[in-house]
């Protein structure tokens, strides 16, 4: 009863660290039809920011709270800047080019921005646990838990309601759909294409960024992070299905929670774990759980 | 063009003795890893894109690894042979799941089953030795042993050999029937099926030389190193495969081992010269060629060719 709570508890709030991170790229693949390597890169400067922000401009004797809105604000600074930076000056030129050509320019863009990283923030490891602290402990069943994995998973909701709301109830999130079905079409409709890219890459990095900034707290910010992340995220976007953002909730839940369960019953296998599941299940569903099914050519 | 190949192949041949050891280390290990990008490039034909291939490097490297460390066989006249079967037995039950699959998925799923082999190397410490990896120390060909001071040089001369092997095996495929019909799939694989050909025996037959001729190139690289490691099986050591087939280009079957000379100096120059930002100098670089040389810098060479017809 113990170790199924426990299991649970920390698969959802593995879970929901995931699902903030490959929400971006699941996104970014159904608009843009790019596998986009640097997104772990992204989710990296996040982070970075995330704690500059915290240990930099926040004044010493600020209380312990505002530490959640500047992380906010360093993932919506990322997203704004970086986002149409990258889609305008490199993606822009490939797209419609075969799918090996977007893997190995944002895998170029991923080398670039891993080393201008550790030239901006230099190797030493940044330690921002005051928000960490700050949660303190709460009391499930009988088991103290860490506070901050919650918040993190309200996060991780709170961004899937808005992404959710913003693609079916607002002019963008239409546009968007529009532009997903028939990008011929939607050019002819009037909608302004290269900006609905533009827009969505940003808005994904933003995911990505929001991320990492908000693991930050949990661990120590280094060179590298984005290196193991990004290869997690493939695993969950591929069992959910590319470009569906359900089906990456639902991937980060499975993977969440087998991997959790694998940590407290059979730790060696921990990672062997999610890469079988993400074999498993594309041998069983080629196109992941909720990817569509793409028509074969003529 | 014919004369500039041969007058390389027989510098490549008759200058290591005069070169420094490093030197010719970085040309072994060039060629080594070359068979490797040899191997993704025969795929890249089909349009196939693996981004696992790390994994029949690391495959190759562990056989000699634990052969030598298990059961004391040290000579790569069994080792060599024993990893290229190894690695094309992997490539025949990986590529019986792979060749159902194009495109993004391909590639993804590849990277799955390096990744597998990574996190099984990494977490069975009793088996693989984990992170600390095993090492190569023993080496000798039909039980010759090269005195300490040459064993570069006779390492340097077995991977040379085996290098031309691999050229001619490339070149007979790309010439096959097999290889103009990988061609075809990549253009349009339904037309392919339909003129009676099988697209996904294509696809398994070529994948399968493919992890052969990469754990070959896996297998030399454990005995030049001395040493093998889980993160030979590693995302990144995939996408240095791709890389460098992208920047060699895959027009020719010399290109993936210029590519790799290319790419194993850039690389070491540019640690030389800034430790810091070496990545950012592969990652332009790669830039560079996507956007402006997209058919690799063997086509350089190729318009050179034409310049001069």
């Amino acid at each position: 009863m113990n170790t199924l709570a426990i299991v649970l508890i920390d698969g959802i709030g593995f879970a929901s660290w995931l699902f903030l991170v490959s929400a971006g790229i699941t996104f970014i693949f159904g608009v843009l039809r790019i596998l986009n390597v640097a997104h772990g890169a992204v989710y990296s400067i996040g982070a970075y920011l995330g704690a500059t922000f915290v240990l930099k401009l926040l004044p010493a004797a600020a209380p312990g709270w505002l530490a959640f809105p500047a992380l906010f604000a360093a993932a919506l600074v990322v997203g704004a800047t970086l986002g149409p930076v990258i889609e305008r000056l490199f993606l822009r030129r490939i797209y419609g080019e075969e799918e090996v050509i977007g893997l190995l320019t944002t895998f170029a863009l991923f080398l670039v921005l891993e080393d201008l990283m550790k030239l901006i923030w230099g190797i030493q490891p940044y330690i921002v646990d005051k928000p960490f602290r700050l949660l303190g402990k709460i009391d499930i069943a009988g088991i103290a838990f860490a506070g901050y994995p919650i918040l993190l998973t309200g996060v991780a909701v709170l961004s899937g309601i808005a992404l959710w709301v913003v693609m079916h109830r607002t002019r963008f999130g239409r546009d968007v759909t529009c532009v997903i079905c028939e990008r011929e079409m939607a050019h002819a409709l009037g909608i302004n294409v290269p900006r609905i890219d533009m827009l969505a890459f940003s808005l994904g990095s933003f995911f990505a960024a929001l991320g990492g900034a908000f693991t930050a707290p949990m661990t120590s910010v280094e060179p590298g992070a984005g290196i193991e992340v990004i290869v997690l995220a493939f695993a969950v976007v591929g069992i959910g299905g590319l470009g569906s953002i359900g089906g990456a909730a639902l991937g980060c839940i499975i993977v969440g929670i087998a991997r959790a369960a694998a940590v407290h019953l059979f730790p060696e296998i921990e990672l062997f774990i999610v890469y079988a599941l993400m074999v498993g299940v594309l041998l069983w569903r080629p196109q992941g759980l909720f990817g569509a099914i793409e028509l074969r050519r003529i | 063009m014919k004369a500039l190949i041969a007058a390389a192949l027989v510098l490549l041949a008759a200058a290591p003795p005069f070169m420094s050891d490093w030197l010719v280390f970085l040309l072994s290990i060039s060629i080594a890893k070359g068979m490797v990008v040899l191997g993704v490039t025969m795929l890249l034909r089909g349009g196939l894109i693996s981004f696992g291939h790390a994994l029949y490097y690391a495959a190759g490297a562990y056989v000699v690894g634990f052969a030598g460390n298990r059961f004391g066989i040290g000579d790569a006249a069994i080792t060599l042979p024993l990893a290229a079967l190894g690695c094309a037995l992997l490539g025949a039950a990986v590529g019986l799941l792979l060749m159902r699959f194009r495109g993004i998925y391909f590639a993804m799923l590849s990277l799955a089953f390096s990744m597998i082999l990574y996190t099984v190397l990494l977490k069975f410490y009793n088996f693989s030795g984990g992170t600390d990896g095993i090492g190569v120390r023993y080496f000798s060909v039909f039980g010759l042993r090269p005195p300490q001071e040459s064993l570069r040089l006779a390492q340097y001369y077995l991977t040379l050999a085996l290098g031309f092997g691999m050229l001619y095996t490339g070149t007979r495929f790309f010439a096959s029937p097999l290889g103009a019909l990988m061609q075809a799939v990549r253009y349009n694989e339904i037309r392919v099926e339909y003129l009676g050909a099988s697209v996904s025996r294509a696809i398994l037959a070529s994948y399968v030389l493919s992890a052969t001729v990469s754990g070959v190139g896996g297998a030399l690289a454990a005995y030049l190193v001395g040493h093998v490691s889980p993160q030979l099986a590693y995302w990144t050591s995939s996408g240095d495969f791709v890389f460098v087939a992208v920047l060699g280009g895959t027009g020719s079957v010399f290109a993936p081992f210029a590519g790799s000379v290319a790419f194993e100096f850039i690389k070491n120059y540019a640690v030389k010269l800034s430790p810091e930002t070496w990545q950012l100098t592969l990652g332009v670089v790669l830039l560079l060629i996507i956007f402006f040389l997209p058919q690799g810098l063997w086509s350089l060479a190729a318009r050179l060719r034409e310049r001069h017809e």
